[in-house]
């Protein structure tokens, strides 16, 4: 009911609000979400056409208030030529505010790579990605029942411009679907809904659908990941990352039968997951994985020439609401990973993101540990981050070693983009500690050779 | 390092005392080397972790300890543990071990080395025992010269009953407390030797260190006075003997005093009470020979009939209030450990739970072949060169070895304090028989010399100096069969050197024939060599084994058995952090460590009555013990149940141990019951009581399902009752091999459904409203 009402409410709104300023229409629109795994990614297939009379530089997205919370991504790309020669041109995307924006509506602001001339149309493609957005129904299951969940969205796309023609599929990962909401012309076939083609929707037209179903994937949340990557220019990169993972689905309801979990696979535990798959580096080493009370033995590791995977197990299969924690660290030769720039700095070239994969990580904290003497840190991303600059002494370390400390929340596997640390270092400091390790075993045995030859007796014998 | 001061520097006796004392640091420092490296075999095969269960609980003590400081340590009352009662750790905790790890830990991190409290634990056992080989060193030394000390310290580095209690991640109080054993005798026997008061201070803080890690420091305390009446009574008082031991007894008491867990018993308990005699006896014959040395002859006489009918009342008097106040207390003062050392079978009568750990069985015969091996053979020989001369300081080693073998028939844990007693033996056995046979050869090869050349002038007296000098100077002995050219070279020098010493020149007697020397040294070597591999292999196979984790060697590789860790791990993130959780107390320490939830007992056995609560629940029937966990705001049942893959110390094999305890606290528990023909059965044949018991229930609850027969491979047999189901408990985790269960008690029935309940009788005008009175939470 609520629903129809804010309906209504942007119904109104939409009169009241013309804010971005041009008068582009969206020709012809199409949205595929991909409900398959608990990460929905969302492609939109925009034809924007110029209807003003002025020269737009740039575009407006929207997204409802309880999307553009579990949004993790917008990626937009400029789509020219046809079929074959098709080139795509990455779009500069960055969330934005509007003064005026009804209901909490979110944006986001593209801005075309030449502005688009009155009359002139151009296709965009847009990729977001949204977690957290499948809620599951019933929210506690037992361990034979499978897993179902509620997927929320609208039925048009939730645009401040006119939008003449769109559809809309949802595919499902399996055919079992218990339910959805039918917005004529809807209909669904085998794993995919469609609904649509609507034609000429007012701007933020909203038509709420829930779509019901099975979703078995694995729900594999991190609630916080912290990646410590240490550089040390005796020619290694260690890398150790801490997890606290959790099974973000249905809740467990009940007894944990391991009879029926290891006697009737098929149908026990179908949500529940057992095995991780981790993409690691090429070259990499000394790979370790443990939690707080010790070495887990379950893991596995294939090294490959473009990138090794390490596939292991938690201690215990994970069902809903189930947490475990554990490290892995492994170490990857400097070289690959650490770079001379021509202006004389040093910079690491690394991997941002998580090495799970098919993975949301709630809250991700980088630590970039730069060996002690570096100065002068600086960082070039894709996205934003929080950054932060902390000190950590480490092996027999006096002044410290600088640590950046890059935070982003709500992390996707699409965030595994590299990412630049620069920093000057002279190499002398790279003597430091052997310097002092010599000198106090020097002192020492100066020392024992003053003891041996001074003698200390207040009465001469 | 001394003797090389004192000797002018130039002479080749003291180019020879530096090269020896050179020698000996480096060979001591490899067999620091040795003793670390040999107990690192469970890290290499296993990986860094704490060992077993007690450790545990030392480990989470460290880790308080280095997150809240010392003064927080103190007052430390687990409230995690022993629920609802809790625990005063600080005041029932030997502090030695925790608090070294924890300064270890505190300089590492100081100096910014950034390793992990768990890591700097793992360690600290090898390192300490490296450490006591040498103090074995200095106190073999002090005893019988310093090749004896090389000898005995390289032996000690690798003893296996050393071994087993200290390898990596076996963090336990013995790990340091076998240091400050050996030390401490050691500074009693360089005061007895020294008379130097700065030892026997030293001598007492080290006493100290011995009392704040372990429980074993009575060991002592018995021992010291022990030799010093028998010093007294063999006529070897001197003021020497009095300086070690007045001191020892007076600070030594004091400092034991202000170690929590000691405290007043440092004076109370009867432990102590021989070294207070002691110290009045030692004081009386202080006061004896004192007078006799300003008394003429005759009014000596005089005096001693006089003094001794005062004394002999006033010792009768001390003599009747001591054993008025020991009669007085419960036990006679001596806490149940104790008395089970003095009277072996005193535990398995009176009291199940000292009687239920293995380790405080008493020992068979192949555990001391494997705890000590070669070094049981060598024992006597090291006695019989401990009398040729018998000293203070070789009396005491023999008293120390008597005393230890004795205990260690008695307790197996205390085959550790026979070790070093033992090494210290064969050391200076293995370093006589040495001396004796390549001073034989020596002689028998300088002689055939001396035939053929003419430089004979005092060659003849040679192998008598070396062998004896040797001794007493710096224990080339060990590198001499290295080094034969050596020697050689060294045969010259003696003569040059008068014999120092003055030690007796019986040699004459001690040369044996050339081959008869030859073949008993290949022989001792072939001995030695023998030790080294058993120790070895007992370092690797059979000690080193961390407990919590199993591995099985298949033929399809190795299997690792991680059930304990996965089931504690299961607990730690799945359940609310204030969640009780029973188990058997052996499981305690690691519940409350790794998986940081509360318990109900662990295996600090200090409230019987606590684990006898918990043994009934488990043997009672389901409801009983749902009643019971439930008053004790348990959440879950934690058993451990080896009949899936064979691991024979689960829960079952200890169900006897529960009967038992629970028995004598609660009566209605009938061992009786759960017996048939005398065994503990949980066949076909198996009693009624025991099938319905809860520890079977959970054992074997769905058990039948993996197999369909139900066939338990610990106790090799199909279980009796296959098919039953639990109607207080649900299932909520039982882990890969099933080795550990979990299960939750289901929450009390509710009133609403019994009020429905009774409706529904009224309205079908049921009669039966006994099944709801018997409820007792109605």
């Amino acid at each position: 009911m609520a629903a129809r009402i804010w309906i209504f409410s942007v119904a109104v709104a939409l009169f009241l609000s013309f804010s971005s300023g041009h008068d582009l229409q969206i020709v012809n629109a199409e949205r595929r979400i991909d409900l398959s795994s608990h990460i929905v990614n969302a492609f939109l297939t925009l034809k924007v056409e110029n209807i003003g009379k002025d020269p737009a530089a740039d575009m407006l997205l929207a997204f409802p208030p309880t999307q553009i919370k579990h949004l993790s991504m917008v990626q937009a790309m400029a789509i020219t030529g046809k079929k074959k020669k098709k080139t795509y041109l990455p779009l500069d995307v960055k969330p934005t505010e509007q003064p005026d924006a009804p209901n909490d509506t979110g944006y986001f602001l593209v801005s075309f790579a030449t502005p688009l001339t009155p009359g002139e149309t151009v296709t965009l493609e847009v990729l977001y990605i949204l977690t957290h957005s499948l809620e599951p129904f019933p929210s506690e299951i037992a361990q034979s029942e499978s897993q179902l969940v509620y997927y929320r969205d609208s039925a048009v796309i939730l645009s401040p411009y006119h939008i003449k023609q769109q559809t809309t599929f949802f595919k499902t990962p399996s055919a079992r679907v218990e339910s959805f909401t039918s917005v004529d012309p809807a209909n669904r076939a085998g794993k995919e809904i469609k609904y649509g083609p609507y034609e000429d929707r007012a701007p933020y037209s909203y038509a709420p659908v829930i779509v019901h179903f099975e979703n078995n994937s694995p729900f594999v949340v991190v609630e916080e990941l912290v990646r410590e990557i240490e550089i040390s220019h005796w020619g290694s990169l260690q890398i150790t990352e801490h997890y606290r993972l959790t099974h973000g689905g249905a809740r467990h309801k009940g007894v944990f039968s391991r009879v029926d979990y290891q006697s009737r696979r098929s149908i026990s535990g179908s949500s529940s997951f057992n095995a991780l798959l981790a993409v690691l580096p090429p070259k990499v080493n000394s790979v370790y994985y443990r939690d707080n009370i010790g070495n887990i033995s379950t893991s596995h590791l294939r090294t490959g020439f473009k990138k090794s995977e390490l596939e292991f197990e938690p201690r215990y299969p994970l069902f809903g609401g189930w947490r475990a924690t554990f490290i892995i660290g492994y170490r990857v030769p400097l070289e690959d990973y650490l770079f001379e720039a021509p202006d004389g700095r040093r910079y690491l070239n690394f991997t941002f993101g998580c090495p799970l994969v098919e993975t949301i990580v709630n809250k991700l904290t980088i630590k970039v540990v730069l060996p002690e003497g570096s100065k002068d840190p600086s960082t070039v991303l894709p996205f934003t981050v929080n950054q932060d600059l902390q000190v950590k002494y480490s092996y027999l370390d006096i002044v410290g070693r600088t640590v950046v400390v890059l935070q982003k929340d709500n992390v996707v596997p699409t965030h595994n983009v590299p990412f630049q640390v620069y920093y000057t270092f002279k190499p002398i400091y790279m003597l430091a500690e052997p310097f002092m390790l010599v000198s106090a075993f020097f002192f020492v045995f100066v020392a024992s050779l003053a003891y041996v030859h001074i003698d200390l007796n207040i009465v001469k014998k | 390092m001394a003797a090389v001061e004192s000797l002018p520097p130039g002479t080749p006796s003291a180019m020879r005392n530096a090269f020896g004392t050179v020698l000996s640091a480096l060979i001591l420092v490899l067999i620091g080397v040795l003793a670390f490296s040999i107990r690192l075999f469970s890290v290499i095969k296993y990986e860094s972790v704490i060992h077993e269960f007690d450790p545990y609980f030392n480990y989470r003590v460290t880790q308080f300890l280095s997150k809240n400081g010392i003064y927080e340590f103190w007052n430390w009352f687990d409230d995690r543990t022993w629920y609802p009662l809790g625990r005063v750790i600080g005041g029932t905790v030997y502090p030695g071990l925790t608090l070294t790890a924890g300064t270890i830990w505190w300089v590492l991190n100081a100096i910014n080395i950034p390793l992990s409290v768990e890591t700097v634990c793992v360690f600290t056992a090898p390192v300490f025992s490296a450490f006591a080989s040498w103090a074995t060193y200095l106190l073999t030394k002090e005893v019988k010269g310093s090749g004896a000390g090389l000898a005995a310290a390289a032996l000690l580095a690798m003893v296996p009953s050393y071994i087993s209690r200290s390898v990596a991640g076996s963090y336990d109080n013995e790990a340091v407390a076998i240091f400050a054993l050996i030390f401490t005798f050691y500074l009693y026997i360089k005061t007895l030797n020294t008379g130097s008061l700065f030892y026997a201070t030293l001598n007492a803080i080290a006493y100290f260190y011995m009392v704040c890690s372990w429980g074993g420091y009575t060991f002592i305390i018995n021992l010291i006075p022990m030799h010093v009446l028998l010093c007294i009574v063999t006529g070897r008082y001197s003021p020497r003997l009095y300086i070690a031991y007045a001191p020892l007894v007076v600070l030594g008491t004091l400092l034991a005093a202000l170690v929590p867990v000691v405290g007043f018993n440092a004076v109370l308990t009867s432990e102590h009470f021989a070294s207070f005699l002691v110290f009045i006896i030692i004081h009386v014959v202080a006061l004896v020979y004192y007078i006799k040395g300003i008394l003429t002859p005759k009014m000596f006489k005089v005096a001693v009939t006089l003094v001794v009918s005062i004394g002999l009342v006033v010792c009768l008097i001390v003599v009747a209030v001591l054993v008025a106040l020991v009669a007085s207390s419960p036990t006679g003062g001596w806490s149940g450990r104790s008395l089970s050392l003095l009277d072996p079978t005193y535990a398995s009568k009176y009291i199940p739970i000292i009687a239920s750990v293995s380790e405080h069985q008493p020992p068979t015969w192949p555990s001391y072949f494997m705890d000590i091996n070669v070094l049981a053979f060598l024992v006597p020989a090291g006695i019989i060169a401990c009398f040729s001369p018998l000293s203070d300081a070789s009396s005491f080693v023999v008293l120390y070895i008597v005393m230890s073998v004795y205990f260690s028939g008695v307790m197996v844990r205390l085959m550790l304090v026979l070790a070093p007693a033992a090494c210290i033996m064969s050391g200076i056995a293995l370093s006589q028989a040495f001396d004796v046979f390549t001073g034989s050869i020596k002689y028998q090869l300088s002689s055939k010399s001396k035939d053929d050349a003419e430089d004979n002038t005092s060659t003849k007296n040679a192998p008598k100096d070396d062998a004896s000098s040797g001794k007493a100077d710096k224990g080339e002995e060990v590198a001499k069969e290295r080094l034969s050219k050596k020697g050689k070279k060294k045969e010259r020098e003696p003569a040059e050197k008068p014999s120092v010493k003055s030690k007796i020149v019986k040699k004459k007697a001690l040369v044996l024939p050339l081959e008869a020397s030859i073949v008993a040294l290949l022989l001792l070597i072939m001995l030695g060599a023998f030790y080294v591999i058993h120790c070895v292999w007992a370092a690797a196979e059979a000690y080193s084994a961390p407990s919590i984790v199993l591995t099985s060697q298949s033929h399809d590789g190795l299997h690792v058995f991680d059930d304990f860790r996965e089931s504690y791990a299961w607990l730690s993130h799945n359940t609310d952090v204030d969640d009780k959780v029973a188990s058997w107390w052996d499981y305690g320490y690691q519940t409350t460590a790794m998986a940081n939830r509360t318990v109900i007992v662990d295996n600090n056995t200090w409230n019987n009555t606590h684990i006898a609560t918990v043994g009934t629940a488990m043997s009672s029937p389901e409801k009983a013990a749902w009643e019971i966990f439930n008053s004790l705001d348990v959440k879950y049942v934690l058993v451990v149940f080896g009949g899936v893959i064979g691991y024979p110390s689960d829960d079952i094999n200890k169900f006897l141990w529960m009967v038992r305890i629970g028995g004598g606290e609660f009566p209605h528990i009938k061992e009786a019951d759960y017996l048939r023909d005398g065994q503990y059965r949980i066949d076909s044949e198996a009693t009624p009581t025991m099938l319905n018991c809860l520890m079977y229930k959970l054992c074997y609850y769905r058990f039948v399902e993996t197999d369909g027969k139900g066939y338990d491979r610990v106790r090799r047999t199909e279980i009796g009752k296959k098919h039953f189901k639990l109607t207080h408990f649900e299932e909520v985790f039982t882990s890969h091999h099933w080795m550990v269960r979990i299960y939750k008690l289901k929450p009390q029935k509710n009133r609403i459904r019994g009020r429905v309940k009774k409706l529904k009788q009224k309205t079908t005008s049921g009669v039966s409203s006994k099944s709801v009175k018997k409820n007792p939470w109605m």
